[in-house]
């Protein structure tokens, strides 16, 4: 009788709920460590944020009260990532170019795929050695040991794979017929790359990129033996060559202090770090999301 | 495209239109290689300067853990033991939270809003930097599990695993940071095998009359385990060699333990720790070190690869 309605107490229909509730508590498991961690650095770190910060060269780590700002952390920061870029975005995009519009499917570009994975699968730490290894005890530049180019070059290294493998992705999604119509009208292949595929697949290149950076200015791990860190204003273009203070850098050494200052000047550091991370990465979503739903080519 | 390109070659041009198109391609290849050099760069670079300290401990270095810059004795078992040990139990913890979350954004239980909006949430705790989780781990997850850590160690002491005394900074932390770091990579990665699986699979699941949770077990976890089992092999790549939270939590000693609640090391975090301030044949032991660490990612990346490409057009 009434086989055939939903019944509860069956083993099949227990087992259900069960395993449901389960992977209801798995998602929240999951999600929990995001909640607390944004919320403890909005609150903790945001507390910390005053004007000074942004001005003021941090103190050498002592047992006096003020900390001083991160003013050199912040700016190195900048000019360490911009250095990444400019290494591996035209890099990466040249190479992506070769990948998506000219390589034919050969051995030479699946091994360059091939190694754009393995090259994103290395920990970040190896670029670290590699780059004190090649640049940092050879003294190749100019004498100078430590430096914030030397820090710029291993976060370039990190970088690399993922321009190229944005470009390459993004212009395969551009349509064939936009290619056979400019090469249809005469123009060279370098101009319907440049001028019609890269527009085209633009977005889609520019937003890998941009979470590329975000990624890369929180990266520390390379830093610590190659940029190391420094307590000092950025006056000119020959602090290149020097050590050069990060944010990522300055949050870990400045957790590992024993002084209440330097940890506070830690948590300041995070809360920008992570609060301009997260924004490019919510923005880059909503016009991922945006696109998606108007642009059809 | 390959008609494309014999179409276009017959063309006739002029000579520096066709020369300019001939640089660009070929700047564009030498760029495409650029990875392949830096890659094949830093195998080398770092194989060549571990070759001092390799010829003198040879692979006595990796079974000893005496590490003494002043008696010029360097072995780093605690460093590969550690990392080891951290990646797999994190890994372990990882898979059937990842797995369940996966499953649990990818089915319809709640509205597709919520779904989504516990994706991205997940998917952003991937992008905070490493570093602020450490932070976060001494400063608040370390307070937050003391209680917990020594309620552990007076109730299962006697399995060798909990023996020690708990220390502020330990492995387990580590394990535990991991996890965090871990989850996000997991759960994408599974996310993506899971909504490739055709909705035909389904249907057929559900025409003959199996539950829900039968079709998951049955039909839908075999069909995207290759996927799975990929983004588990790329997140253990990540787990060895992930560096900065695991440096600020584990607590950086060389003192080897079975224990994980004392503190230990693994072998990025040894770079970490002493790259700056290295000298000497302690310069080469690290970078042994660092090779012993990036043939352990670099077999299981490639492994993971080989897995990809060999069962990913399965449907």
């Amino acid at each position: 009788m009434n086989s055939l309605y939903y019944q509860k107490r069956l083993s099949r229909n227990i087992g259900d709920k069960f395993f449901t509730s389960l992977s209801v508590i798995c998602a929240l498991i999951a999600v929990l460590p995001l909640i607390f961690l944004v919320t403890y650095i909005l609150i903790k770190g945001g507390s910390q944020i005053t004007p000074e910060l942004f001005t003021l060269e941090p103190n050498p780590p002592g047992d006096d009260l003020d900390a001083g700002g991160i003013n050199p952390a912040l700016i190195g920061t900048l000019i360490i990532t911009t250095i990444a870029s400019i290494i591996a975005i035209p890099v990466g995009v040249g190479g992506g170019i070769y990948l998506a519009e000219y390589s034919k499917g050969g051995a030479f570009s699946r091994f360059i795929r091939f190694g754009v994975n393995v090259l994103a699968g290395v920990p970040s730490i190896i670029a670290g050695v590699f780059i004190y290894a090649l640049i940092v005890s050879t003294k190749i530049l100019f004498g100078s040991m430590y430096s914030g180019l030397a820090g710029g070059m291993a976060l370039s290294i990190l970088m690399l794979p993922t321009v190229i493998k944005t470009t390459d992705e993004g212009l395969k999604l551009v349509p064939n017929e936009l290619r056979y119509a400019s090469l249809g009208v005469g123009a060279s292949m370098y101009t319907t790359i440049l001028k019609v595929t890269l527009p085209s697949a633009f977005r889609s290149i520019a937003t890998g990129v941009v979470l590329g950076i975000a990624r890369a200015a929180g990266e520390t791990a390379p830093l610590i033996f190659t940029a190391l860190f420094s307590y000092y204003y950025i006056t000119g273009f020959g602090d290149l060559f020097y050590e050069m203070g990060s944010l990522a850098v300055l949050i870990y050494n400045f957790a590992l202090e024993p002084y209440d200052a330097q940890n506070k000047l830690a948590w300041a550091a995070s809360f920008i770090l992570v609060l301009s991370i997260l924004s490019v990465n919510i923005f880059s979503r909503i016009l991922a999301a945006f696109t998606e739903k108007t642009k059809r080519v | 495209m390959e008609e494309k390109l014999t179409l276009f070659k017959n063309r006739k041009r002029f000579g520096i239109e066709k020369n300019i198109d001939i640089i660009f391609k070929n700047t564009a290849l030498v760029l495409s290689s650029f990875v392949a050099i830096i890659l094949l760069g830093i195998i080398l670079v770092v194989f060549f300067q571990s070759f001092e300290s390799f010829s003198r401990y040879g692979l006595k270095f990796l079974v000893t853990s005496e590490w003494n810059p002043v008696k010029d004795e360097y072995g780093a078992f605690t460093a590969i033991y550690g990392t080891l040990v951290t990646s797999f139990l994190s890994l372990l913890i990882t898979i059937p939270l990842g797995v369940g979350t996966a499953i649990f954004i990818t089915e319809d239980f709640v509205p597709k809003v919520v779904r989504e909006i516990i994706g991205s949430f997940v998917e952003l705790l991937a992008a905070i930097p490493s570093v602020v989780l450490g932070l976060w781990a001494i400063f608040v997850m370390e307070p937050f599990f003391r209680a917990f850590f020594v309620f552990l160690h007076n109730f299962f002491g006697w399995i060798p695993l909990f023996s020690t005394e708990p220390t502020g900074r330990n492995s387990l932390l580590a394990i535990m940071i991991l996890v965090v770091m871990l989850l996000p990579i997991v759960t994408s990665i599974a996310r993506d095998s899971l909504n490739q699986v055709p909705k035909k699979l389904r249907n057929a699941a559900y025409g003959i009359g199996a539950s829900r949770w039968k079709t998951i077990f049955s039909v839908i976890l075999p069909a995207a385990l290759s996927g799975i089992m990929a983004g588990v092999l790329l997140a253990l790549g990540r787990a060895m060699g992930e560096t900065m939270a695991v440096t600020m939590i584990i607590g950086n000693s060389n003192a080897f333990s079975w224990s994980l609640l004392s503190p230990g090391y693994t072998i990025s975090s040894m770079l970490a720790n002493q790259f700056g301030e290295a000298d000497g044949s302690q310069v080469s032991s690290l970078f042994y070190a660092a090779f012993v660490l990036m043939i352990l990612s670099l077999v299981v990346n490639i492994f993971a690869q080989w897995l990809v490409k060999k069962f990913s057009l399965k449907y």
